[in-house]
């Protein structure tokens, strides 16, 4: 097998155990989808031009809640900034390929392709067809998103409402923070952030809450960090 | 819902993906900028978390009979200890459906 397709290979094979939690999580938001009377054309659409559960499952979240569409952008981009930190660390690795590359890879980086490519960069400096990794695992996770949405807008005309599935949106990103609970600085970033969107979400004007919430957290990081270093 | 936001959404998402990776050439955030990044996900999530449970249909505080506090205190101890983000998820659901069908909460 050529370099391109074995590298290829292992992106698709490194990334698929992460996509176990991923089928559920792209059900839900179908499920969601067609519960708050989205057509099921929209709900696609959305996993095909956003491609981003978090983003995503916001969108709908601030909409059934009446946000207007600015504070909802403003918001879906406060979610996505940690992404700038994905592109930050890879742009080492990708700077050599053309423009092209760039902007088929980026659509696809998202968190899973990013936790798997990352440690296959760190490992294969050398390999100068290393992106074909990358294109591996983030368009399997393409695939899998749009196969589980469709799940999800199919599961969305016949799962009864009282079985109260939107509190699964909260499960899903609880889930997705266990490996920060045991760190005390991520804690108290996360008390904050709770407890301010909770006070502000019917107090901070424009449901503006999320954005609000992030930023009090993420200035409480910073200052968190700060006294770390000083310490060291 | 409109056509336009959503493709907004997906421009600005699409935008923080590609920015660093088409303007940088090599990793120069400070690591003090990428520790602070990589609060986001703490920083963010609960904002999306808290509302929804804490709060009812009115946005009035329920912390009375409130079903989905004690199940989500029932999915954190449960990821905790599991590390595992389908057990979180279904230990949180499965003890909601109990409280709210079996135990008439």
């Amino acid at each position: 097998m050529n370099n391109k397709l074995q590298t290829l290979a292992s992106g698709i094979i490194d990334v698929s155990p992460l996509m176990i939690p991923v089928v559920p999580f792209g059900i839900i938001y179908g499920v969601i989808g067609m519960e708050l009377g989205l057509s099921s054309y929209m709900i696609l659409g959305m996993s095909v031009i956003i491609f981003g559960g978090a983003s995503q499952i916001v969108l709908l979240q601030l909409f059934s809640g009446g946000a207007s569409s600015f504070v909802t952008i403003g918001s879906v981009g406060a979610v996505n900034s940690r992404h700038l930190l994905y592109g930050a660390i890879f742009s080492q690795y990708l700077s050599h390929l053309r423009i092209t590359w760039k902007i088929i890879l980026s659509y696809v980086l998202i968190d899973q392709a990013f936790a798997v490519s990352n440690i296959y960069f760190k490992k294969n400096k050398n390999n100068e067809n290393r992106h074909y990794h990358l294109l591996g695992a983030g368009f399997t996770c393409w695939i899998i998103w749009q196969i589980s949405t469709i799940l999800g807008i199919v599961l969305g005309s016949v799962v009864p409402e009282e079985l109260g599935l939107s509190f699964t949106i909260s499960l899903t990103f609880l889930a997705l923070l266990i490996n920060d609970f045991r760190k005390f600085r991520n804690i108290i970033v996360m008390l904050v952030s709770g407890l301010v969107a909770t006070i502000g979400y019917t107090t901070i004007p424009f449901k503006a809450y999320i954005i609000v919430a992030a930023l009090s957290a993420l200035i409480v990081a910073t200052l968190l960090t700060t006294l770390k270093s000083k310490k060291n | 819902m409109h056509w336009s936001t959503i493709f907004y959404c997906g421009i600005i998402t699409y935008l923080t993906r590609f920015s660093m990776i088409f303007l940088l050439k090599e990793d120069i955030l400070s690591d003090k900028i990428k520790n602070i990044l990589s609060y986001v996900p703490s920083a963010i999530f609960p904002a999306i978390i808290f509302p929804p449970i804490f709060l009812d249909n009115a946005g009035y505080l329920d912390l009375e009979s409130n079903p989905k506090i004690l199940a989500a205190i029932l999915a954190i101890v449960v990821g905790y200890f599991s590390k595992s983000i389908i057990f979180t998820i279904f230990s949180g659901l499965i003890s909601y459906w109990i409280l709210i069908f079996l135990m008439g909460y």
